[in-house]
């Protein structure tokens, strides 16, 4: 019994370091992206990091302000396809359809995560790029090309966590609302998502964090010239891209500039994942709401 | 306006923001087999790429995918379940198990290519692994960790109540049910997780193409290079080597991921009527 015992602590306390492993990775990449890319941004001075439109790592020169709109453009264009086309599945499913109609859709809908990033590049090349090229002229490669695809890309972020969280809504609220008389519709647009709203909030904000951080289709189809994009038309560099695109050969200060490039995805990041986890533990207004 | 009608209409916008989803989806799927599966063939799988990947096959990409793959969820793996359990079966909601959950999330949101700015850093450089397996699967068992914590709870809670009480009331320790109740019930939902990850792994190049590196021949040991399909998909199409052979190799990454899914989706089904 006493051997038992013993044993129990130790197998307590084992578990308890190994949960603490995802809390040590974080801490360990969040220190070593810091500590190799901040000291570049201090030497240099952070205005002119951030505020600076001028990349020339061969002169010594780390303007990210291209960059950093490009991410913050191709983020919006993204939202823009994203946010209607993944909320209206993630309604019908919940809301309009039959129970075996679900059945089927929604694992076809979740395939959408498991195809990889390349292959989403790969087609917006092979089809999207031409076809913008011809049809609304410029190089193809674009912020328009780019929006596109990471619009389809963070479909199943955006569709998945609505789909939880007007699951989460009391059965009560939809019953109560039916038995007013109003149509599904009615019920969807006044009870359900007013209550999943702060889910409904949440996935926007992880698809934005995916949009953002998303590197190796972005690449392909963006065109990357380092400079702030006149129109949806026109190529664009995002963070991610210039991280990877220059991580091959880059040594010495430039290495350590894209890893300053790294720091800044990374705070953005960082906000958005507090943004969605702040927003969706508001629990879907139950108190407010339900007055 | 009238609401019967309101509801027509808002159903018909619905129906047709499904259809064009699934329709994208769908396309995609279809270019990419019916480009790639006519250049499949046995002697595509079985031989090594030869001048870059111009000429031959995917062998040693393939091998380089299942050994990055495979090392990457036997690291990730006891990380994942051993935080499950202990979140699950050995505490209750405080302060830290809040810590935890909110690391993990934080870590589900990292995306890969600061993944692997810090593979490059720690392992390639800082400790002179180099691009190779180790490095790669190391970087790629971080990634993984977020979604075997989350799915391996999502199981674990399933399980029902009195599956522990009667355990316990059996006189057995926590340790005793863990091990004989609890992961015997819950493993369907956690090989489910597993194959998840390994889908995502699959998938992955950001992250690998800084760690493991693109080196085309066979590993021969922890610490050589190596490339994946995914790596080498990109090379091909991105710097134009061969339009075909990308095409193959999107292809069996494609039917790969299909599989995969498809197993998840079973399992899962499995599991859920286990019970109900």
């Amino acid at each position: 019994m006493n051997k038992l015992d013993r044993n129990e602590r130790l197998v307590k306390l084992a578990l308890l370091v190994l949960a603490f492993s995802a809390v040590a990775v974080l801490a360990v990449i969040t220190v070593f992206i810091f500590s190799e890319g901040t000291p570049i941004m201090f030497r240099h001075g952070l205005g002119k990091f951030l505020f600076g439109s001028d990349w020339y790592p061969s002169e010594n020169s780390f303007g990210l302000l291209p960059m950093i709109v490009g991410s913050l453009f191709v983020t919006f264009g993204a939202l823009v396809i994203g946010v209607p086309l993944g909320l209206a599945c993630a309604i019908f499913l919940t809301e309009f359809s039959s129970p075996r109609l679900r059945r089927v859709l929604k694992p076809v809908i979740e395939l959408l995560a498991g195809i990889p990033s390349v292959v989403y590049g790969f087609i917006g090349v092979v089809i999207l790029v031409p076809f913008i090229r011809t049809t609304l002229g410029g190089p193809g490669l674009s912020v328009l090309a780019a929006s596109i695809i990471l619009g389809i890309m963070i479909l199943p972020t955006i569709i998945s966590i609505s789909i939880d969280s007007l699951q989460a809504v009391p059965r009560s609220y939809r019953e109560g609302s039916i038995a007013l008389g109003t149509t599904r519709w009615q019920t969807t647009r006044m009870v359900m998502v007013p209550a999943a709203r702060s889910g409904i909030i949440a996935s926007i904000v992880l698809g934005m964090g995916r949009a953002i951080g998303e590197t190796m289709a972005v690449i392909m189809v963006a065109g990357n010239a380092v400079a702030i994009p006149g129109s949806p038309l026109s190529p664009v560099r995002t963070l991610t891209s210039n991280i990877a695109l220059e991580m091959g050969y880059a040594s010495g200060e430039h290495r350590q500039a894209l890893f300053a490039t790294g720091v800044i995805l990374f705070i953005i990041i960082m906000i958005l994942n507090t943004i969605a986890t702040a927003s969706s533990r508001r629990k879907g207004g139950k108190g407010k709401n339900s007055r | 306006m009238n609401p019967r009608r309101e509801q027509k209409i808002a159903a018909g916008v619905l129906w047709f923001f499904v259809l064009v989803t699934v329709f994208i989806l769908l396309f995609m799927i279809f270019f990419i087999l019916r480009k790639g599966l006519p250049v499949l063939s046995l002697s595509f799988l079985a031989r090594n790429p030869v001048d870059m990947g111009r000429a031959g096959g995917i062998f040693s990409t393939i091998i380089g995918t299942i050994v990055l793959t495979l090392a990457a969820i036997l690291i990730a793996t006891p990380l994942g379940v051993g935080t499950a359990i202990y979140l699950t079966e050995y505490t209750w909601e405080n302060r830290l198990t809040r810590v935890i959950r909110f690391g993990a999330e934080c870590l589900a949101g990292i995306p890969s290519i600061i993944f692997g700015l810090f593979g490059f850093i720690l392992f390639v450089t800082k400790l002179g692994f180099g691009w190779s397996i180790l490095s790669g699967s190391l970087t790629l068992s971080f990634m993984l960790l977020p979604t075997i914590i989350r799915t391996s709870e999502e199981a674990i809670r399933s399980v029902p109540k009195d599956f522990r009480e009667v355990s316990f009331s059996l006189g057995s320790t926590r340790w005793q049910m863990v091990t004989r109740v609890i992961l015997p019930s819950a493993l369907p939902g956690i090989v489910t997780g597993i194959i998840l990850s390994v889908g995502r792994a699959i998938g992955e190049t950001a992250a690998v193409i800084f760690t493991a590196g693109s080196a085309l021949n066979l590993p021969t040991s922890v610490f050589s290079s190596s490339r994946t399909m995914s790596v080498h998909f990109y090379i091909l199409a991105r710097e134009g080597i061969s339009l075909d052979n990308a095409y193959g190799t999107a292809a069996v990454l494609i039917i790969a991921i299909l599989g995969i899914n498809i197993l998840t989706y079973s399992l899962m089904n499995k599991y859920i009527r286990k019970f109900q």
